[in-house]
């Protein structure tokens, strides 16, 4: 460990960190611009300056590594001053260049408050401009509807480029023209296709990126900041809700290095909007076919007493994509007092479950265990659409060259390449032999991982893939101790919690798809929809459904009976990410009108059939719902599933793979879930998105 | 004065046969297979010897940059890149050298990458040397033809040498800038470190040379190190190429002893001042990111590293531009203000912001509408560039302006009392404008 004399002090740091970071560690703040702990150094702001005796130029901290600084004649550790006058004096200069072009339009700037320009200009800058000459102007860009360019105020410190190029993967930024004359743009003014755009917002120290859809509508300062667990996807990302005067304003990443680092998806960031319309804020009642508002009385009422006399065989429940745990176990002990049993927590219809063994449900190599991966296969998963951040971590793992990506299923662009061995789950017999290939790769792999997608596990053949799946990882020797291979990409931020909790149906019972189908032949009398919109509504027979939700989505357009519950942004639940990361939302706004907390709601209905739950508050809630399942008790910890379930399903018997192709299982990323659908930014990207699909394929034009 | 036998570039003009005979019967490819089986070593040392310091500007003594490339190769390829972006204003040596005597350089490319273990050389030449690159590709060919270079060449060291035409950019000649473009990537300076002797192309051991340090090796071989070492000053060895323009009488590119008196270099090769020596005003003696030196100072000056840094200005590429009593100064300066404002990469913020500033104030200065109080600023702006930049462009920007302010300080003052005592000479105040 090198030693440095930083201002005086002496101190160890790590091999390999920068003098930024060992200033950092001394307790020396360092301003900065360019420099950003996950994008590669650019040096390119000078702003972090600092003096290295023996140097006869100040040197930039961020790129100069400690293991290259000589120590003085006597073997004396380098010394470092960050607060001398010559250092001061130099900061003062650059943060002179960065104004003397920047337009200085605070006022109205979006940025400001949250602004690294304006704070750092506060702390480092001098007290007036000297420039006297015209400024500079640069033309604003149309980049897509998330992201507001303004683009005289940047200061080209290439955040964006670099993240868009090393994290998003996809090059779509850059710098163009020179000296005084660059300026980023997307060299064809086009939007950015990226699911992660926009992070480039977080990113950009001054107001050049802003948001397109927050712009002008608040400061930073007026905003309730929330910290809370992103829905969108199974990942979990942690966000901050920002709200005012009860309305979600703007999303925000926070860090967790174990799940989403700094980064979330476009759609976890810009849903907001759809918080906002088409929701469900007081109870319906259909009557003869049309929806009339009712009180909450008279809804609860006709829900219990058809629920009350519906034969449990032909009862079904299905929960969605959104739910809290809390409601999941309200509804299971709904469906005991009421001695239903076909009831479902996987409305895409897949087969997971957890009497296969925990492991066979969860993303066992966890999200930071990709930073050990060597080899990944990927089947019937487009991580890229399905979890984009956890496809960031893959694409960063591949761009050091450290992990070799194979595909099974359709052969999509992820950002980084990939090895297409074929599209159904018949080829997995190609990777049998171990040799050549991808197969070579798998097998001289350290810590493989197979990643299953929900397409993958779907219908009939599911059971056989995975099983074929779990063969697979045996055989590769992807489950030892200490690294478990085995992997499921969930797609739904309810699924985990609900599988955990054993809201699926028993051996004889019906699941999703039977239900549904059987409602069509008119076998189903009553069906509870807990905001599940993804299943096929278009024929239900005369069944009577009640569709309990936040938004007024296909559940809620044949629902008999709707009971208007609280979106993810208005609730304290808890949520299981894919790994099994046990996390809670909290509570950053309440729910519209007479819209209700959902465990409340069927706290209530138990009360309506005249059989109560145990409970009265959130607490109690929890506490019972930790007697009966104390993983969920773990909060912001992991515990990991035994991997000896895997070996044990590997042991199965299975029959032929289909050759089928396998289905792609996210069509349009921005319209997976009712609260996207009813975001008038996810539409407009989602429109984009089709256009140039189209014109790629030549139907238009 | 250097003496006709003592002469490297003997067909610096273009008189004689350009091809390989003619370079042939000038010596050179004379005993390179004597040098390669001598060893890396005897090269280096030789080099060491002789004294000579990199013909680029910076004046880094060649055979040391040359020995801290890896002894031993740990796998990756070593490269020789030979920097023929010559792109400073006033500077034009090395397209001499590359139209009239390429011989030099293809044979130096050969014994320096033998030197340094590498197997292959890219020349990086200027966007617009167009003939220059088609005599220099000619050399080559004609090399490989006569198996000089190649694979399996007589010389026993298999070598071969491209070219790499730029496109045009100034800051292409910056060392890293030159890799990054012949990497095929936008020109812009690296961070340093590492340094291209440890990553340099295609993250390979690489050490960038001008075409006249690696031009003149094969003869320093030939002659000796000592014979090399023996003209010139201590510290300033050797023979260098001058090329000086502006107003004297013959402009030219002419080989010369360093540490030749400028008064004597003028008189002998350039015709003398125009309008004699009382007519001199200034002269920048390094290419156009060096000071400017007042013709006071000038007259007793010797043409070497050494004195010129004494004089703060530099040596730099010795293009010496030498200016009368006709000259604006603050235009000549501003006019050098936008070229290098016109050729900042725009990577970092010092050189970026601060080419462009340096540039408006003194256009301003040039017709006097300015403060006195802005000569300081300008100079502190000038402060802030230098040394804060990635590369040296930010420095070089700086200097000329810093030179100005040191020694014409008084010619700017004048400029702006005039202004102030008549700021509309012609009376053309523009049109009236009506209260509003």
């Amino acid at each position: 460990m090198p030693k440095l004399n930083i201002n005086g002090t002496e101190i160890d740091v790590e091999n390999g960190s920068t003098v930024l970071q060992a200033c950092e560690q001394a307790g020396f703040e360092i301003p900065r611009f360019c420099y950003h702990e996950r994008l590669s150094i650019a040096g390119n702001c000078r702003m972090c300056l600092v003096e290295v005796k023996g140097m006869p130029k100040p040197i930039a901290s961020c790129a100069m590594n400690v293991n290259d600084l000589r120590p003085g004649p006597e073997g004396q550790p380098p010394e470092i001053c960050t607060i001398t006058p010559p250092v001061k004096k130099a900061r003062e200069g650059v943060m002179e260049f960065l104004l003397i072009n920047h337009p200085l339009d605070c006022p109205i700037c979006d940025q400001g408050g949250e602004c690294d320009l304006q704070d750092q200009a506060m702390a480092y800058g001098d007290n007036s401009s000297r420039y006297d000459e015209n400024k500079r102007a640069v033309e604003d860009k149309n980049i897509g509807p998330l992201i507001k360019t303004q683009m005289t105020r940047c200061i080209h410190c290439t955040r964006c480029v670099r993240f868009m190029t090393e994290i998003a993967g996809v090059e779509e930024l850059g710098l163009i023209g020179r000296g005084e004359d660059a300026e980023i743009t997307t060299y064809l003014e086009k939007g950015i296709t990226s699911e992660l755009s926009g992070n480039v917002i977080d990113l950009c120290p001054v107001g050049a990126l802003t948001s397109k859809p927050f712009a002008f509508t608040a400061r930073p300062w007026e905003l309730t900041k929330t910290e809370s667990i992103d829905v969108m996807d199974a990942i979990g990302s942690n966000i901050r809700i920002d709200s005012r005067s009860g309305e979600v304003m703007r999303i925000m990443p926070r860090n967790n290095d174990a799940v989403n680092e700094e980064w979330i998806s476009d759609k976890s960031r810009f849903v907001w909007d759809g918080l906002r319309s088409q929701r469900l804020d007081r109870p319906y009642i259909r009557e003869e076919g049309q929806l009339r508002e009712a009180s909450w009385d008279e809804a609860l009422e006709l829900v219990a007493s058809n629920m009350s006399s519906t034969v449990p065989r032909k009862a079904g429940m299905i929960v969605g994509d959104l739910a809290t745990a809390e409601v999941i176990f309200s509804l299971i002990l709904l469906a005991e007092r009421l001695e239903w049993k076909n009831i479902d927590c996987r409305q895409d219809g897949t087969i997971l479950n957890k009497t296969f063994g925990e492991a066979s449900t969860l993303f066992n190599s966890t999200i930071e265990g990709i930073d050990k991966a060597d080899a990944i296969l990927l089947i019937g998963a487009n991580t890229r659409l399905e979890t984009p951040v956890l496809n960031a971590r893959i694409r960063g793992r591949w761009a050091n060259g450290l992990v070799d990506v194979g595909v099974i299923g359709a052969n999509e662009d992820l950002t980084f390449e990939t090895h297409h061995i074929g599209n159904s789950p018949a080829d997995l017999s190609k990777l049998d032999h171990g040799a050549g290939g991808f197969a070579e790769i798998l097998r001289n792999a350290e810590n493989p991982m197979i990643i299953i997608g929900a397409t993958a596990l779907k219908g009939e053949d599911g059971l056989t893939n995975l099983i074929a799946a779990a063969k697979l990882a045996e055989g590769y020797d992807a489950i030892k101790p200490g690294w478990n291979g085995f992997n499921i990409l969930h797609t739904a931020a309810s699924r985990v919690a609900g599988l955990e909790l054993g809201f699926v149906p028993e051996e004889g019972s019906l699941g999703t798809s039977e239900i549904v189908a059987q409602a069509k032949n008119n076998q189903i009398d009553f069906l509870y929809l807990l905001g599940a919109d993804e299943i096929d509504t278009s024929n239900l027979g005369d069944a009577f459904v009640v569709y309990q939700g936040s938004h007024g989505d296909a559940g809620a357009s044949c629902a008999d009976v709707i009971l208007p519950g609280s979106a993810y942004t208005e609730k304290n639940g808890t949520y299981m990410n894919l790994e099994g990361r046990v996390q809670h939302t909290n509570r950053a706004i309440f729910p519209p009108n007479d819209a209700k907390d959902d465990w409340a709601i069927l706290r209530a209905l138990s009360g309506a059939i005249g059989k109560p739950f145990g409970f009265n508050n959130l607490n109690e809630l929890r506490t019972q719902m930790y007697n009966s399942n104390p993983k969920l008790a773990a909060v912001n910890s992991l515990e990991k599933a035994d991997s000896q379930d895997v070996i044990k399903l590997a042991a199965k018997d299975i029959g032929d793979l289909s050759e089928q192709a396998l289905s792609v299982c996210v069509e349009d990323f921005y319209d997976t879930n009712p609260i996207a659908r009813a975001s008038k930014v996810m539409t407009e990207m989602s429109a984009i998105k089709q256009q140039s699909a189209e014109k790629a394929t030549g139907t238009h034009d | 004065m250097l003496q006709d036998k003592d002469r490297i570039f003997t067909n610096l003009y273009g008189m004689k046969d350009v091809g390989l005979e003619g370079a042939r019967k000038r010596g050179s490819w004379d005993s390179t297979k004597y040098f390669i089986d001598k060893g890396r070593d005897w090269i280096i040392d030789e080099v060491k010897s002789s004294g000579l310091r990199g013909r680029g500007g910076a004046g880094f003594p060649t055979g040391l940059k040359w020995s801290f490339m890896p002894k031993e190769s740990d796998g990756r390829p070593h490269y020789l890149v030979i920097n023929a972006d010559e792109s400073e204003p006033g500077t034009c040596k090395d397209r001499d050298i590359l139209r009239n005597d390429p011989h030099h350089l293809v044979e130096g490319a050969l014994l320096a990458s033998f030197a340094m273990a590498a197997h292959t050389c890219y020349i990086y030449v200027r966007g617009e040397f167009i003939r220059e690159r088609e005599a220099l590709q000619r050399a080559i060919d004609e090399a490989y033809e006569a198996k000089l270079i190649g694979k399996n060449n007589v010389h026993g060291w298999d070598f071969d040498c491209y070219i790499h035409h730029g496109a045009g950019a100034y800051i292409c000649g910056e060392e890293t800038a030159l890799i990054e473009s012949i990497e095929g990537k936008k020109g812009q300076p690296r961070l340093k470190p590492p340094f291209p002797a440890n990553v340099g192309l295609y993250g390979a051991p690489t050490t960038v040379n001008n075409v006249e340090s690696i031009a003149v090796t094969p003869t320093i071989l030939r002659r000796g190190g000592g014979w090399f070492a023996g003209l010139g000053k201590p510290n300033n060895t050797g023979t260098k190429l001058f090329c000086v323009s502006g107003h004297i009488n013959t402009p030219s590119t002419f080989e010369e002893e360093m540490g030749i008196p400028f008064k004597e270099m003028i008189e002998k090769h350039c015709g003398g001042v125009r309008g004699g020596w009382d007519n001199l005003l200034a002269v920048i003696p390094g290419g156009s990111s060096v000071p400017c030196v007042p013709a006071e100072q000038m007259m007793d000056a010797t043409m070497d590293f050494d004195c010129l840094s004494g004089l703060q200005s530099g040596l730099g590429t010795a293009a010496v531009i030498v200016m009368d009593k006709s000259t604006d100064m603050i235009a000549a300066i501003a006019r050098l203000a936008y070229f290098y404002k016109h050729e900042s990469c725009g990577q970092c913020t010092p050189c970026r912001e601060g080419t462009g500033w340096m540039w408006r104030v003194l256009e301003r200065m040039v017709k006097g509408q300015a403060t006195k109080r802005e000569i300081d600023m300008l100079f502190e702006v000038s402060k802030q560039v230098e040394g804060h930049t990635i590369c040296a462009l930010g420095d070089a920007a700086a200097w000329p302006v810093q030179g100005l302010i040191r020694h014409f300080r008084h010619v700017i003052e004048d400029r702006i009392d005039q202004y102030a005592a008549n700021p509309d000479p012609d009376g053309a105040v523009g049109e009236p404008v009506a209260a509003e």
